[in-house]
């Protein structure tokens, strides 16, 4: 019999111990965590600090490119480096369904040791709680993180006409990935997620002295849902071009199907930049050398002909907004 | 579509040049010059099929085409014509005890009478929202104890997978899946508009994954009778743009005939196959009230006498109402599908009609004309930029 978790690993007592210290101890080692205390004590440099809290749940937990543990990391470090900020420190906790396999949680666990050495966060506390069958869907995990804001002013607020807008990334690939493996459908090619911390690259362009005005990770909601929110925010008008907007040619193909639109599928690992004028190609050579952020493009820019609305232009030259998106996504019947 | 598609032919589909090879650019521009030199006269063009809706207001057709082109909307969105009584026997099914009601799409999201079935998932009902059809075998072999209801809806392009699942059904012997069949059959909605004399219609764009499965054939009768030029078309924008210029042409012409500009995919006869396997399980309705058409002879399908025994319309009959219900007085849905008015006519579009709380079920269906107004025609509303 393959070994599960079982409501006495969340007792508190010696399986909770075991679990805790054979997986949880032995793959995000870290003296803060080791020293086991009710909580961690810590020592921080900069006195801005960024702190953001993110849950995670996903069916299925596994998917090409990816599991919910990577997603868990790379989740919230992405909070805090979207505010300019090192990550440094996160806490964890678990909410593992009764009879889980133990050979999933440590292949999650490891997927969060991998991601955490990419920008160096550590995970310094931490809580499991084990729920009867039918209580979660698996596994839910919460993070929480801290971290050093490096790069000042980033805001929703700050996008004024000239400025350039940036993906770092082909857009709607989690989602495509998710739904395609949610239902089944069968492609070609393998289409991954693109899951991954957005550290290193933002540290660079932080470094290079690129004027950064907003940055978000077009999670939830896609690509459209970051510009609309910008757009009103900042009470500005937003214009992109549809094909500059790079998407890969699979998630085209999902969406053509289904009818959705690749804009407003979640994403894990891509952000939307705004920077003042004349930066794009500096960044964009910066974003280049990383293979998170190889496929980046200038998509539009900001302007006022229509406040609080993004214009989305055809290759035609016709042209319409980019409603936010609405609702669940339900695909297209005929 | 994908419904319709095993994997292997998901395989085989170079997707590449499925969708860019139809979005190029300089074929879209040169396809508006020419479109725009030939056409002088007038030309109301109706789209049948919701699909169609979508590209042209999608990717602003309307914008880079001569003023003397206007699109009626259609029909052709299986969410929308359905009437609330009909939600409403949804709704009483999946209320039962005991009961899975599986279905496509966004039906769950029309509101019926009182609820819709995303609410009453939300209150505990176990509701499922399909991709595919099939899925209801595994649902039904998972819950041996619990009755599964297919709410079977659409057009000829989903008809031949839910005889597939009749047959998969009846095959396997399973005995707790149901079937409550709503599907309709668009020549008989087009003969009703055409013969109303409501709409001014002088061309069709005849319905893409439709006339896969029936042939373009069942168009040529219509074509005929009312000597309006039909025009199939894909779902691609310059398929689109193609088949506005052939129904220019006809029109200069003055030619009335089925022309096929789908032909990578469509002939004329169609996919006997299918069409067999849904003559094998189902037969016509004597009449089928549509929502804001009304009653139109033989439009939609039913189980046959045979196979009663799966029909959830004969066997819950008790739980199913049968009133009748029409409307909020302000919702102009009716006139909209039969093309007589467009969505920016409506009083309530946009403010107590809206995707998130809509009245009407065009504005409710992703396919809906008025949800594909609210999502990319905006800017034209506006006037502006074009």
């Amino acid at each position: 019999m393959s070994k599960k978790i079982l409501l006495s690993h969340g007792g508190g007592g010696e399986e909770t111990q075991s679990l805790i210290k054979e997986l949880f101890f032995k793959h995000f080692d870290n003296e803060i965590l080791l020293r086991m205390e009710d909580a961690a004590s810590l020592v921080m440099e900069s006195k801005r600090i960024a702190f953001t809290t993110d849950s995670f749940t996903v069916t299925p937990l596994f998917f090409n490119g990816g599991n919910i543990g990577k997603l868990a990391i790379a989740g919230t470090v992405n909070d805090l480096v979207m505010m300019g900020a090192k990550p440094r420190y996160l806490t964890c906790s678990f909410m593992i369904e009764e009879g889980f396999l133990y050979s999933d949680l440590e292949k999650i666990v490891l997927a969060m040791r991998d991601e955490m050495a990419k920008s160096g966060v550590k995970i310094v506390a931490g809580d499991t709680k084990v729920v009867p069958k039918g209580g979660v869907d698996g596994l839910f995990i919460n993070t929480s993180g801290i971290g050093e804001i490096v790069y000042e002013g980033i805001s929703a607020h700050n996008l004024q006409e000239g400025h350039a807008i940036l993906v770092s990334n082909e857009v709607g690939n989690h989602g495509a990935c998710i739904l395609a493996k949610r239902e089944d459908i069968e492609l070609e090619s393998e289409l991954k997620t693109d899951c991954a911390s957005l550290w290193e690259p933002v540290k660079a362009l932080i470094e290079a002295g690129i004027k950064i005005k907003a940055l978000r990770d077009a999670t939830r909601g896609g690509l459209s849902a970051v510009l609309n929110e910008w757009a009103e925010t900042s009470g500005v008008c937003i214009e992109v071009f549809e094909e500059k907007i790079p998407v890969a040619n699979e998630v085209k193909g999902v969406c053509e199907l289904l009818g959705f639109e690749p804009y407003e599928f979640a994403n894990e690992g891509t952000m939307v930049l705004c920077l003042e004028a004349g930066e794009e190609e500096k960044a964009l050579a910066i974003l280049r050398q990383f293979d998170e952020t190889k496929k980046a493009a200038l998509i539009g820019s900001v302007s006022t002909k229509y406040v609080n609305k993004v214009v989305l232009s055809t290759p035609w030259g016709s042209k319409r907004f980019l409603e936010p998106p609405k609702g669940e996504l339900l695909p297209r019947i005929c | 579509m994908v419904r319709l598609m095993t994997k292997r032919e998901m395989r085989t589909m170079p997707e590449v040049d499925l969708i860019e090879g139809f979005r190029d650019p300089l074929h879209m521009k040169a396809l508006a010059e020419v479109i725009k030199k030939e056409c002088v006269s007038k030309i109301n063009i109706m789209e049948v099929c919701g699909g169609h809706t979508h590209t042209i207001m999608k990717f602003g057709l309307s914008q880079i085409l001569p003023d003397l082109i206007d699109f009626v909307h259609g029909p052709g969105c299986p969410v929308c014509i359905m009437p609330k009584e009909r939600i409403d026997h949804a709704i009483a099914l999946a209320s039962m005890p005991n009961t899975i009601l599986a279905t496509l799409g966004d039906m769950i999201r029309v509101p019926g009478s009182k609820t819709s079935l995303q609410k009453l998932r939300a209150d505990g009902k176990d509701i499922r929202s399909l991709y595919s059809p099939l899925d209801v075998l595994k649902i039904a072999k998972e819950n041996p104890d619990k009755k599964v209801v297919f709410f079977a809806i659409g057009f000829e392009t989903t008809t031949p997978m839910s005889a597939v699942l009749i047959q998969h059904v009846i095959e396997q012997k399973l005995t707790n899946v149901y079937f409550h069949i709503n599907h309709v059959t668009v020549p008989e909605a087009v003969e009703a508009i055409m013969s109303s004399g409501d709409a001014k219609i002088d061309a069709f764009l005849g319905p893409s994954h439709v006339s896969v499965i029936t042939g373009y054939k069942i168009y040529e009768p219509i074509a005929q009778k009312y000597k309006t030029p039909i025009v199939v078309a894909g779902f691609e924008p310059t398929d689109v743009m193609e088949s506005v210029l052939r129904i220019v042409r006809q029109v200069n012409e003055k030619k009335a005939f089925v022309d096929n500009e789908y032909a990578r995919a469509v002939s004329r006869e169609g996919n006997v196959k299918a069409q067999n396997l849904i003559n094998t399980y189902m037969e016509k309705r004597t009449h089928f009230r549509w929502r804001g058409i009304g009653d139109i002879p033989l439009s939609a399908l039913k189980l046959k006498d045979e196979f009663a025994y799966l029909d959830a319309e004969i066997i819950f009959k008790d739980v199913l109402p049968t009133q009748e219900l029409d409307d909020h007085k302000m919702c102009i849905c009716g006139d909209i599908l039969k093309g007589k008015a467009k969505p920016f006519d409506c009083k309530v579009f946009g403010k107590a009609c809206t995707p998130s709380n809509p009245m009407g079920s065009c504005m409710v269906s992703s396919e809906g004309a008025c949800s594909a107004y609210f999502k990319y025609g905006k800017l034209s509303q506006k006037g502006g930029m074009l």
